[in-house]
């Protein structure tokens, strides 16, 4: 009984959709979708993983000093990632809000307030993140005001991908729209929070990836810079971070498959989604080579982990576009159908509206200036009593025998009583506001 | 109509936009597109000097970096986001234009974010390898030229946008030449961009005469001449920005010049703009003395004056920033939609079917003697809520019928008469788009403002609809 009426109340919402043409094809718009938004993600990737990353090594320089010109090093890479990170954005941005314009808009007004707060938010993590790169030196003596700053940034990078997980998850789900109540009861959805471990394990696994490259560099002084730390020993702590970072995605991935709603998983979904699992094996065993082998062949499978990892990730990614066209589709068949029929019932309404009506004829001013006054003047004006402005009567007497004042006053009014100024008038033309004149001072005056 | 409506009811909606767009508009100007060209102007003095006297190339060049750092701190944090933000908030309180927009303009806005792209990559390449390549000649001219690249594409990416801005602007041409290409060659896009430009240029200018009269104070000699360089920018820009401002007033079409009046509401404030071009003087004035006296008496100038004349033109530029949102009513996109949201052509079927009928996410589908306040809140929401709040700071609905028509209870028929016919007196209001009985309601639910003030709470804070509301009794069985 309970769960009838919930469902109940779950009524699918279906919307109009714009009704002008898509400016590309629509196999443009996804290409530029899932393209440019793995692209994006993995700036992001880099910037979160990276913080974070810091954010542990200056920890650990609190004991060994070294580890603080680490984390120095690390943070210089943030200052890239994080630019490049918001540009690459905007390419994604521009082709959901193009290609999925209801199911987009939809989400964010649901979290609104959240999802608007996103930009300050961002704004004060990468200021703090500038005044914990720029004050390093000067921070020296107070480390606590130091780490405290990058863990404060930290912090609101892991909850903002919170935001943005939740409306990417919000808009698939019309079912969803009509009960969810502001950010929270749509950030509870059944995926969101699988879907975020899943980017936080991301996030490691590049990181670690990108910084095994960026410490391997030939022209990297690694052993000058950090005399007490070994160049090997960091390098394959990071393809640690990577590897763990994946094999943990063998755990949550499942999850955030479970978790899914059904209606959308197809078995091309499946396939795409688990031929990018075998692949990612074949990445981990060369990973796991790296870290067990030895030392002086350190290094040679980095090219081949980096490209397979690429070719996982453009799986993964494309399988979730898959899963967001199979959840959606059908749903934007209605909204497709919806709009063609309402802007049918426009076109009807419009032919309507401009057939003439014999009721109006009925009630023809006698005057035509009193036509134009009804048609112009009525929101603040009456005939014989004040309104928002004075009657037409009182304003006529003022202005008796004197119809070029009248005429001046309308076109361009003062302020002489309280309340609001009137606007002027002068848009109506000047036949036209002669005509009211006249009327006013013909008709209105001869009733005094 | 179709989509769920965010509100904020005490900021407004309007004003959401408006403090973000300004913030990116004044950042984007005065650090992007003019102070870049004032940081490679200073790199290339000390460029020219590296051989013949480098220690005095030194000094030029640690001036045009650390101004570059201010700039770079700026533009790549608050100046990056609020373009986003722009996006995220025009998005969340009229998806309908945005979307609309974003279907003719989707070319214009993906070259926009190749350029941006192109000027991100070059800014981080001229701010973090300034100091890698200034060991010879030639590095730094490599490095002088990432400079010139920058302040190149910087504008550029003015250039663009300024297109889809005139295009918004120039009413009626939706309907006709609705094409990316009109958005250049419309008669309003040569002036915005005339008067954009040196704009952008002179505000740069005196950051960076702000910044060096901070910088250089230790330092005489060097003060002089750096002050001598910004001083001779802005002695040419200055005058072309004020030239660009009186161009771009005067060829706004004339039917909407004849609403800027009520732009600014106020019987004084008229009175106030119809002096525009005394305070483009005294803005462009005083940038002019303020660069001289730095120049003449470096050491009595002021920074703090300088700061204040930039705040100066910045508010000449918010001004018409905001000028400019504002001769676009009542529509959003000339002739084609409302500032509701709403097309034109929707018009003869809401008058006929009413709006709920047709509208998503909504509480009330129909007017009924028993839902006449739910359902008027709804049509608030609908018609009203893009530009009004109900008892807010901005624009409160409450506040504008009071001024009208006093404290006493309103009468339905003094409003309803107003609303009726407010757009042909108030030419910026558009037409109420519901049939006879939405009006009642709204009327309804307006005096129910004025008696019972409450807040109007938008999508965000949950519709309030739909609930299963017998959850508690059902459990209670």
């Amino acid at each position: 009984m309970f769960y009838s009426i919930l469902l109940q109340a779950q009524t699918t919402i279906v919307q109009k959709d714009i009704p002008l043409p898509l400016p590309v094809p629509e196999w443009f718009l996804v290409l530029i979708l899932v393209l440019m938004f793995l692209v994006h993600i993995l700036f992001i990737n880099f910037m979160v993983g990276g913080s974070i990353l810091t954010l542990v090594y200056q920890l650990l320089g609190l004991r060994k000093p070294d580890y603080d010109k680490l984390a120095y090093e690390v943070a210089q890479t943030i200052t890239v990632n994080k630019s490049l990170a918001v540009v690459m954005g905007i390419a994604p941005l521009l082709a959901i809000n193009t290609l999925y314009t209801t199911y987009f808009y939809t989400a964010n007004a649901l979290t609104g307030l959240m999802w608007i707060l996103i930009i300050p938010l961002v704004t004060i993590a990468f200021l703090l993140l500038y005044a914990h790169k720029f004050m390093w030196h000067r921070l020296e003596n107070n480390k606590l005001l130091h780490i405290s700053i990058l863990a404060t940034s930290v912090a609101i990078f892991l909850f903002v991908p919170l935001i943005f997980l939740t409306n990417v998850n919000l808009m698939m789900f019309p079912d969803k729209w009509s009960v969810v109540e502001g950010f929270l009861s749509a950030l509870v959805l059944p995926n969101v929070f699988p879907r975020y471990l899943h980017f936080l394990n991301a996030c490691l696994a590049a990181s670690g990836l990108l910084l095994v490259w960026y410490f391997g560099r030939k022209d990297f002084d690694f052993e000058v810079k950090f005399p007490s730390l070994s160049r090997y020993e960091i390098r394959k702590n990071l393809y640690t971070v990577t590897f763990y970072g994946s094999v943990v995605q063998f755990l949550v991935g499942p999850i955030v498959l479970i978790t899914l709603p059904t209606q959308g998983l197809g078995w091309n979904v499946l396939t795409v989604i688990l031929t990018g699992a075998s692949i990612a094996i074949v990445a981990m065993v060369w990973l796991w080579k790296e870290i067990t082998g030895p030392v002086a062949q350190f290094g040679r499978h980095f090219t081949k982990i980096a490209l397979t990892m690429g070719v996982v990730v453009l799986f993964m990614g494309s399988g979730r576009q898959l899963y967001r066209s199979n959840v959606i589709d059908p749903h934007r068949k209605l909204v497709a159908k919806k709009t063609a029929e309402y802007e049918k019932l426009v076109k009807e309404a419009q032919a309507e509206a401009l057939k003439p009506k014999n009721t109006e004829t009925a009630t023809a001013a006698a005057h035509p200036g009193e036509a134009i006054f009804q048609m112009n003047c009525v929101a603040c004006h009456q005939v014989n009593e004040k309104l928002v402005g004075p009657s037409m009567v009182e304003a006529a007497g003022i202005y008796k025998g004197n119809i070029a004042g009248l005429i001046g006053w309308i076109k361009q009014p003062g302020k002489k009583r309280e309340g609001p100024a009137m606007p002027a008038q002068a848009h109506i033309g000047d036949d036209k506001i002669k005509q009211v004149a006249q009327w006013m001072d013909g008709t209105l005056n001869s009733l005094c | 109509m179709d989509f769920p409506i965010f509100h904020l009811d005490f900021l407004g909606n309007r004003a959401l936009i408006a403090i973000i767009a300004v913030i990116h508009a004044i950042i984007n100007h005065a650090l992007a597109v003019g102070l870049m060209p004032v940081v490679a102007m200073l790199e290339i003095k000390g460029f020219r000097l590296m051989q013949t006297n480098p220690e005095l190339a030194e000094k030029w060049d640690s001036l045009a970096y650390r101004i570059l750092f201010v700039a770079f701190l700026i533009t790549t944090t608050i100046g990056a986001m609020t373009g986003v933000g722009i996006w995220f908030s025009a998005s969340l309180v009229n998806p309908a234009s945005i979307a609309s927009l974003i279907r003719v303009f989707f070319g214009a806005w993906f070259v926009e974010w190749m350029v941006f792209v192109t000027e991100v990559v070059l800014i981080l390449l001229y701010f973090l390898t300034w100091k890698k390549l200034k060991a010879n000649m030639v590095k730094k001219f490599k490095h002088v030229k990432y400079g010139l690249f920058l302040c190149f594409f910087s504008w550029i990416t003015m250039a663009i946008i300024v297109s889809i801005l005139a295009f918004m602007m120039d009413t009626g041409n939706w309907n006709n030449d609705r094409t990316f290409i009109y958005g250049f060659v419309n008669p309003l896009y040569l002036p915005q961009l005339l008067f954009r430009t040196p704009l952008a240029m002179t505000m740069g200018g005196m950051i960076a005469l702000f910044l060096t009269l901070i910088y250089t104070r230790k330092d005489p000699d060097f003060r002089k001449s750096a002050l001598r360089s910004i001083r001779k920018w802005v002695l040419v820009w200055g005058p072309l920005a004020a030239a660009g401002a009186m161009l771009y007033y005067y060829v706004i079409p004339t039917n909407l010049v004849g609403n800027l009046p009520v732009a600014m509401g106020t019987i004084e404030f008229q009175s106030w703009y119809s002096q525009i071009i005394v305070i483009v003087i005294v803005a462009i004035g005083l940038v002019i003395g303020m660069a001289n006296w730095a120049y003449f008496r470096p050491n009595t100038a002021p920074a703090w004056l300088a700061a204040v004349s930039i705040l100066l033109i910045a508010g000449l530029m918010g001004h018409f920033e905001r000028l400019r949102e504002f001769i676009r009513k009542p529509y959003v996109i000339g002739e084609y939609m409302y500032s509701n949201g709403l097309r034109v052509e929707d018009y003869p079927l809401l008058k006929r079917d009413g709006i709920l009928k047709h509208a998503n996410f909504v509480a009330t589908k129909e007017v009924t003697d028993d839902n006449m306040i739910e359902a008027g809140r709804d049509v608030f929401i609908l018609t009203c809520s893009r530009c009004h709040t109900a008892n807010g700071a901005v624009n409160p609905i409450v506040g504008k019928f009071t001024v009208m028509f006093g404290k006493e209870p309103w009468q339905t028929p003094q409003l309803k008469g107003y609303i009726k016919n407010m757009h042909s007196a108030r030419y910026f209001m558009p037409p109420f788009p519901g049939n006879d009985r939405e009006l009642d309601a709204l009327c309804a639910f307006i005096k129910e403002l004025q008696t019972n003030p409450q807040p109007v709470t938008g999508a965000q804070d949950g519709l309030g609809f739909n609930k299963p509301k017998p959850a508690q009794s059902v459990a209670a069985r």
